[in-house]
C-alpha cells in the first residue's frame, strides 16, 4: 500500500520501583532525555510528542496528560495523550507511528509514565471505579477478582494446572535478573509460586505483577530522517489495535479474540502470514502469569491451549526457539502500566539491534513483536518491529 | 501525502442544560446514528477506525475508554480514546487517514455535565497537586488572572468582552440546538454579579449536555460516497506549559502555534483574507478576543475594537461563532471542538438556515481545553 516507513531510533527508561521519590513529571523527563540521548537528539529535533499514561485516579490528577506534558518535553509542541487502559503502553508507539506515517511529523517522542504509589492505601483502589456504574459497581468487584475468573476459565477450558502457569512467573522473574531496571527480579521455583498466598483463587501473589512507578520513552523517525540518525533503525512494520464490547460478562474469557484481531491487523500490514515462523522474539503482556500464555495464543503464535506446553518445553526461554519476555516482562521488571508497554517495545528495539546485553537472545532476531492488553479484558494492541 | 481528507458526515444531539431522560451512551448513540446517516455509511462495514475523546474524572469512571465502543458501532474494532478535546481527536483521525492505512475514521466526543454536582472540585484536581491545589481556590481564578493580564497587555476593555457575550448568546437564538440563547446587551453582562474579577457571571459559559460525531474519509472514499465533502486543509494542536508559573499569560501561545501548524499545511499566509469565518473557543468572554488575535485574524489589541464595531457579527466582515459558541450553545467539555466543526461544516454546506453566512468557502474551528490547561487545536475546513 506504500505506507511511509517509520523507525524507532532511540529508547530509554527509568528504573521501575515500588515508590519513586521523583514526581511523574520528573520520571517522564528522565526517560525522555535518555531516549533522546541514545540517538544524539535534543528537544529541538522533536516535532511532536505522544504521552501514554493510565488512569488519572492513580495520581489523583485530572487531565494527567496536561500535567505531565512539560516533563515529557512537550512544551510549546503538538502533544496528544492517547488512551486504551492497560493497552496504552503499546498503543502510544502506534500513535507515534501514525503521527510520522501521516507525513505531518518527522521526529516524534513517545513517553509512557505511571506513578501508582501516590494512590493510598493501594492503587487497586483506583480500579474500583472502572466498573459499570449501575450493573457492576454495586457488587464492589476488584481487578484481581475478574482476572481470577478469566484465569479459572482459561485453565478449565484447556485442562491446565496452576503449576503449568507458575512456570511463566519463574521464567520472567529469572529473566529480569539481567535487567538493570527491574523491580522484582528473583530466582524462584514453581513451588515458591504455588506456596505464595492465594489472593483470589486461582491467583497467587507470585502470579501477579507488582505495583510500580516508572517511565519509558522512544524516539520515532520517518525513513529519510532515521537513516541519517542511525545505521540500525528498527522499523515499525505493522500496528494493530482492537477494542471489544464493554460488556465483558458476555464474552467467553478463555480466548482473547480482540488480541487476535489486533494481531491480524498488524500482520496484514507487516506481510506476516506465518507468525510462528516469521517472528523471532516476543514481548506479550504479562501482568498476570496466565496472561502471557493467553496472549501467545491470541497472537496466533501457537494453537489454543498450547502455550503452556511451549513454556514447559523451554521454547519460550531466552535461548529457546521462540524467546518470550526476554526482558523479564511485567512479572519481573515491574508494571508501571503505560510505561511497561513502552518498555516492551524498547526491549524488542534493543533485541533487534543486538544491544540487549545479558538479555540478548541468540540467533540475530530480525522480527519482533510487542503486545499489550487492558480495559475490561477488552483491548489488544500490537506492534511488529523489524531490523 | 497520498490523499486529501474530507469530513463526510456530522451528527449531534440537542445541547441542553440537563438531559435527564438519557445516559451518555444514549447521547453518543444518537449523535453517531445521525452522523452515519449523514455520511450514508454503515459503521460495522464502512468505518476502519474510531477515535473518542474523554477524561476519566469528568466521566466519573476510571479507564473510561472501556465504555465507548458499543453505542457507536465500534465493538471489536480499532478504537482508541484521546485524553483531549474533540479537535485533537479529529487531528488523530486525520493523521490515521493520511497514513494511507485507513479510509474512513469516526471521531466522537460528548458531555454529560449535568451528572457532575461539583465541577470545580474536578477542575481543581487538574491543578498542580503540590504547588497550586493546596491554595484551595476555585480553579476559575486562573481565568480571572489571565483576563486581567490580557486586558492590561492588549488594551482591551471589559465592555468589549461583554460584547462577545451579547453577540454569541444572540447568535444562539438562531440555533435550535443551543442551550443558552438570549437577547442581551453588553450592559446586562457587565452588571451581572462579579465572579472571578474581572470576569462577571455572564462571561463564563455554562455547561451543557450533548454529543457530537464526525466522520472523516480519504479523498477517494469521500468522492465515492456521493455526499458533499468538506475538505480538511490543515490541522494543528499545541500545548504551552501546563504549569502556571512558566506559561505566557497575556497571549494564547498555544493557539498561535497550533494555528501556525494548520496554516502551514493549508498554505495560508493571510488568515483574515483567506478564511471567511471562524468558530473559536469562547469558554470565557475574553478568550474569543485573545484567541482571534493569537490566530492572526486581528492584530494584537484589535479584536475587542472590531467586535464592538460589529466585525464579528454574522453579517460582519469576519463572522465569529455564528453557532452561538460555548457561551450560547453551552460548554460541552471535550465536545466543544467538534461542536465548532459541525457549525463550520454546516456553514460551508450552506445548511446553516437562519444564521447562514453568504458565500463562505473556507472556515476555521479552534478549541481550548479550559483552565488550567494551555492546550488548544485548530482545523481549517474548505468547500473546495
Amino acid at each position: 500500500m506504500g505506507l511511509r516507513r517509520v523507525a524507532v531510533v532511540g529508547a530509554g527508561m527509568t528504573k521501575f520501583m515500588r515508590r519513586a521519590l521523583e514526581t511523574g513529571r520528573e520520571l517522564s523527563w528522565q526517560a525522555a532525555s535518555m531516549a533522546l540521548e541514545s540517538c544524539d537528539l535534543t528537544l529541538e529535533d522533536v516535532d511532536g510528542v505522544v504521552i501514554g499514561t493510565a488512569p488519572d485516579t492513580f495520581d489523583g490528577v485530572h487531565m494527567k496528560g496536561e500535567y505531565l506534558s512539560d516533563g515529557c518535553g512537550a512544551w510549546q509542541k503538538p502533544v496528544m495523550r492517547g488512551y486504551v487502559g492497560g493497552g496504552t503502553g503499546v498503543f502510544s508507539p502506534i500513535q507515534g507511528w501514525y503521527h510520522v506515517a501521516s507525513g505531518l511529523f518527522d521526529v516524534v517522542l513517545v513517553v509512557g509514565e505511571e506513578k501508582m504509589s501516590s494512590c493510598h492505601p493501594h492503587p487497586q483502589g483506583a480500579f474500583l471505579t472502572i466498573f459499570d456504574n449501575m450493573l457492576e459497581r454495586p457488587l464492589e468487584p476488584n481487578l484481581i477478582w475478574i482476572f481470577a475468573l478469566e484465569m479459572q476459565r482459561y485453565m478449565e477450558a484447556h485442562g491446565l494446572s496452576k503449576r503449568d502457569i507458575a512456570l511463566v512467573s519463574v521464567k520472567n522473574k529469572r529473566n529480569a535478573l539481567d535487567h538493570p531496571c527491574a523491580q522484582v527480579a528473583e530466582d524462584i521455583s514453581v513451588e515458591d509460586v504455588l506456596n505464595s498466598e492465594i489472593m483470589v483463587w486461582p491467583v497467587s501473589r507470585l502470579d501477579v505483577s507488582p505495583v510500580s512507578d516508572g517511565a519509558a520513552a522512544l524516539v520515532l523517525a520517518a525513513e529519510h530522517v532515521a537513516k541519517r540518525m542511525t545505521d540500525k533503525p528498527v522499523w515499525i512494520d505493522g500496528v494493530g489495535w482492537h477494542l471489544d464490547s464493554a460488556y465483558w460478562t458476555n464474552r467467553d474469557l478463555y480466548y482473547p479474540k480482540y488480541v487476535e484481531y489486533a494481531a491480524r491487523m498488524a500482520y496484514r500490514m507487516a506481510g506476516i502470514t506465518e507468525p510462528r515462523k516469521q517472528i523471532n522474539v516476543v514481548e506479550p503482556y504479562d501482568p498476570f502469569s496466565y496472561k502471557e500464555l493467553h496472549h501467545l495464543e491470541g497472537l496466533l503464535l501457537c494453537g489454543k491451549g498450547e502455550a503452556a506446553k511451549l513454556t514447559a518445553d523451554g521454547v519460550t526461554q531466552r535461548n529457546g526457539d521462540l524467546p518470550v519476555c526476554p526482558s523479564g516482562g511485567l512479572m519481573g521488571v515491574g508494571n508501571p502500566i503505560a510505561a511497561s508497554g513502552v518498555m516492551k517495545v524498547a526491549e524488542i528495539f534493543w533485541q533487534l539491534r543486538g544491544e540487549a546485553g545479558k538479555r540478548q537472545v541468540p540467533g540475530k532476531p530480525i522480527t519482533g513483536l510487542a503486545q499489550a492488553w487492558g480495559d475490561l479484558m477488552q483491548v489488544g494492541t500490537v506492534v511488529v518491529l523489524r531490523i | 501525502m497520498p490523499d486529501r481528507v474530507a469530513i463526510v458526515g456530522v451528527g449531534h444531539t440537542q445541547f441542553r442544560a440537563t438531559s435527564p431522560g438519557v445516559s451518555y451512551k444514549e447521547l453518543m448513540f444518537e449523535a453517531a446514528t445521525r452522523a452515519y446517516a449523514d455520511a450514508d455509511i454503515d459503521p460495522r462495514r464502512d468505518i476502519d477506525s474510531f477515535v473518542c475523546c474523554s477524561e476519566d474524572i469528568t466521566e466519573g469512571t476510571s479507564i473510561f475508554d472501556e465504555y465507548v465502543p458499543d453505542q457507536i458501532g465500534a465493538a471489536l474494532r480499532p478504537v482508541h480514546t484521546i485524553g483531549g478535546d474533540g479537535l485533537q481527536g479529529l487531528a488523530a483521525a486525520y493523521m490515521q487517514i493520511l497514513t494511507g492505512a485507513f479510509e474512513v475514521v469516526a471521531v466522537e466526543a460528548h458531555s454529560k455535565a449535568s451528572n457532575i454536582l461539583t465541577p470545580h472540585h474536578i477542575l481543581a484536581l487538574a491543578l498542580d497537586p503540590i504547588f497550586v491545589r493546596p491554595l484551595g481556590a476555585h480553579p476559575h481564578f486562573v481565568a480571572g488572572l489571565e483576563m486581567s493580564r490580557y486586558l492590561a497587555q492588549s488594551g482591551t476593555s471589559r465592555q468589549q468582552c461583554a460584547h462577545v457575550v451579547a453577540k454569541n448568546r444572540g447568535n444562539a437564538l438562531f440555533n435550535d440546538a443551543a442551550a443558552y440563547a438570549a437577547d442581551l446587551e453588553a450592559e446586562d453582562v457587565l452588571e451581572s454579579e462579579p465572579a472571578f474579577w474581572p470576569l462577571s457571571r455572564l462571561e463564563i459559559s455554562a455547561p451543557a449536555d450533548g454529543a457530537v460525531v464526525v466522520v472523516l474519509a480519504s479523498e477517494t472514499r469521500a468522492k465515492a460516497l456521493g455526499v458533499q465533502p468538506i475538505w480538511i486543509l490543515g490541522a494543528g494542536w499545541c500545548s504551552d506549559s501546563s504549569a502556571l508559573d512558566s506559561r505566557q499569560w497575556g497571549i494564547a501561545a498555544y493557539a498561535r502555534l497550533a494555528a501556525e501548524q494548520a496554516y502551514r499545511q493549508a498554505g495560508i499566509s493571510s488568515p483574515s483574507r483567506e478564511i471567511n469565518f471562524a468558530e473559536v473557543d469562547d469558554t470565557f468572554s475574553y478568550k474569543e478576543l485573545q484567541h482571534l488575535e493569537a490566530l492572526g485574524v486581528f492584530r494584537p489589541g484589535r479584536a475587542g475594537v472590531e467586535t464592538e464595531e460589529g466585525a464579528t457579527q454574522v453579517d460582519g466582515k469576519f463572522p465569529v461563532n455564528p453557532s452561538g459558541g460555548s457561551l450560547g450553545v453551552g460548554h460541552l467539555a471535550e465536545a466543544n471542538g467538534l461542536q465548532k466543526v459541525v457549525e463550520v461544516v454546516s456553514q460551508l454546506r450552506e445548511e446553516a438556515g437562519p444564521r447562514q453566512i453568504p458565500d463562505v468557502k473556507v472556515g476555521l474551528a479552534q478549541s481550548w481545553r479550559g483552565v488550567p490547561t494551555a492546550t488548544g487545536a485548530v482545523v481549517i475546513l474548505s468547500r473546495e
